[in-house]
């Protein structure tokens, strides 16, 4: 069995939005950017588990993006991946990431797709189930817990007020979310073997726009917080109910 | 041309998401000129007549036992109803359904997708312009759609639902699922242990507790709140990771994202990653016993101490404000 676990290329949890030309893009100067948690701590980290446990044979990662994106790919090498794949261009939506994505998975026989539930930039929650649709493949989202056995999976997964356990025949395509594995940190020995890791180069496929993004602006935080003394709590019930209105 | 709106029943209640799907779809079939058509599979007269309400003109109403939650098998029957009556648009909620359905129908009918869309759309020459937060809450982006047929996912809580008398015309409408083999079995459901409580994505109202309350033993006092004001629970990641709560009520970045009326927050530090989820809320209280603690920079209301004395009295505050409503 052949793992694709795509993971993104994100600023990290921390930092400081800012956008630049006229707010029509996002201002990446001095943002040190990580492997979309999602993506490496559940799907990435899941994978390798169950090719430890001799599940699955290999774990691709795949990246669609620029040259610059390679310390994050080789980060995913440094925990376990055997090889990676960077499809070499840049989209304007999630349709062409995951048109990149499934046009390889296709060409290269992946038994399973991993992705994590949405990316921490876009919080779109789009690229598994678009992949799984033009690969018309069954897809399991928001995942906690993924089991192979054969060419069948077993998964649990978030629904509506409460959760599901699913089985799968394999090809299929699967988001991860919380649950699935627990984050692992890159030893010495991982870091050095992924530097000699093979990290093949694709071009992009020609992929229509279906979306773009017009601009961006930062969402006002909280200005004034009303501090209410502890002997006062009565004010606090009166202010949520005539100036706030919410009870 | 029309709007196709889809619909879901969840525990015998027309999904509170779908209701403000109906309304979105309706004003966006409004702006557009045309009309706004609701799918829905396995609704009984009275949850048809809620939809109908909620602004649907048309309801196409499916009997259809095979769809279940399958979402290979809800695409294709919203694919063929969205090519039978010309859709323009197709409204989901960016619910856990419109998560595992949108995409998917936006990949077959090269759609193009705004993924949890808050406002409406405005319309630019033939492309829709709609606005959506992006860097987890941190900031909101303006997604043109510029293919022919539009998808739109309409983040649960953007808009309080309405209801009118409007009355809708029924189809009995049947999808062609035959030549599609369900390949996803389900073996087992479980629903979480809410206590009765409105399910967190949905509550308008939620109280919330972190790391400051020391232990498991000591959510009696959040719980009490909770059920003063009629809000649903919820905890910061710590106190999830640590099993002091269940994983489902887990706010923030990796958590569920919420945005209720009001979001109690209680010995929570206010973490970067915490915000993410939360910073949706219309109005915030923070309780905290270190005024330097995050929080009260993105907090609407403060205060300053214990927990454990603060938060008695507030229930008690509330207790007499309901008392004294009625
Ligand atoms: C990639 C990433 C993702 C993450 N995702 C999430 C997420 O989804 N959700 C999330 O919550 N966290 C998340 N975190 C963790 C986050 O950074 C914080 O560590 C976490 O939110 C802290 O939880 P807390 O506020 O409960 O605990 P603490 O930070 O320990 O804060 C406890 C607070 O309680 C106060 N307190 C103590 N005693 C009392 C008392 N008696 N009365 C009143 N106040 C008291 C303290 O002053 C303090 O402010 C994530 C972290 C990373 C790196």
């Amino acid at each position: 069995m052949k793992i694709l676990v795509a993971i993104s290329n994100v600023p990290d949890t921390t930092t400081k939005i800012q956008f630049s030309d006229g707010d029509t893009k996002f201002n990446s100067a001095g943002v040190t950017y990580v492997i979309n948690p999602y993506d490496e701590w559940y799907a990435l980290v899941r994978a390798l588990e169950l090719k430890e446990a001799n599940l699955a044979e290999k774990v691709t990662i795949i990246h669609v993006g620029l040259a610059d994106s390679e310390a994050t790919i080789r980060k995913g090498l440094a925990l376990g991946a055997d090889d990676a794949v960077r499809i070499d261009g840049e989209g304007p939506d999630a349709f062409f990431v995951a048109a990149q994505i499934a046009s390889y998975a296709s060409a290269n026989g992946y038994d399973m797709v991993l992705v994590g539930k949405e990316t921490i930039n876009y919080n779109g929650s789009s690229v598994g189930g678009m992949i799984a649709g033009l690969m018309d493949l069954p897809y399991v989202s928001l995942a906690t817990k993924l089991d192979v056995s054969g060419n069948k999976a077993t998964i649990e997964h978030d629904m509506d007020g409460g959760t599901q356990v699913v089985e799968c025949e394999l090809p299929m395509v699967v988001s991860c979310a919380k649950g699935m594995a627990e984050q692992r940190i890159p030893n010495m020995r991982g870091i050095m073997a992924a530097r000699t890791k093979p990290l093949a180069v694709v071009a992009a496929t020609p992929t229509e726009a279906l979306t773009g993004i017009v601009s961006y602006s930062l969402n006002a935080g909280r200005t004034t917080c009303k501090m209410i003394d502890e002997s006062s709590i009565d004010e606090l019930v009166n202010l949520l109910h005539t100036e706030a209105k919410v009870i | 041309m029309s709007v196709l709106i889809y619909t879901e029943i969840n525990k015998g209640r027309v999904k509170k998401a779908s209701l403000e799907s109906v309304n979105y779809g309706a004003k966006v079939a409004e702006l557009l000129g045309t009309e706004a058509i609701a799918i829905v599979n396995n609704a009984d007269a009275a949850q048809l007549e809620e939809i109908g309400k909620a602004g649907a003109k048309t309801i196409l109403s499916l009997k259809n036992e095979k769809i279940g939650s399958d979402s290979m098998l809800i695409s294709a029957a919203v694919e063929q109803a969205a090519k039978a009556h010309n859709a323009q648009v197709i409204i989901f909620a960016f619910d856990i359904t419109g998560k595992a359905v949108a995409p998917r129908l936006s990949a077959r009918l090269k759609a193009g997708l705004v993924a949890g869309a808050v406002d409406y759309p405005t319309v630019n020459g033939n492309a829709l312009e709609v606005k959506k937060n992006v860097f987890s809450g941190k900031a909101t982006a303006i997604y043109s759609i510029g293919s022919a047929t539009k998808i739109i996912a309409l983040l649960p809580n953007s808009f309080p639902v309405k209801s009118g008398d409007n009355q809708a015309k029924i189809i009995d409408w049947s999808a062609d699922l035959d030549a599609i083999k369900p390949r996803i079995i389900v073996k087992e459901q479980k629903s979480n242990a809410t206590g009765g409580m409105v399910p967190l994505p949905e509550a308008e109202l939620v109280v919330s507790a972190g790391r400051g309350l020391k232990g498991p033993e000591n959510w009696g006092i959040v719980e009490d709140l909770a059920t003063a004001l009629n809000a649903t629970t919820a905890c910061s990641r710590p106190v999830a990771d640590m099993h002091w709560r269940p994983h489902h009520e887990h706010v923030g970045q990796t958590g569920v994202a919420i945005r209720p009326n009001l979001y109690i927050a209680i010995g929570i530090s206010g973490a970067i990653q915490h915000l993410a989820g939360v910073n949706g809320s219309k109005t915030i209280v923070v309780i905290n016993n270190d005024k330097e603690a995050p929080f009260f920079k993105s907090a609407d209301y403060g205060i300053v101490g214990d927990a454990f004395s603060i938060v008695p009295k507030l229930t008690e505050a509330i207790k007499k404000f309901k008392a004294n409503q009625n």
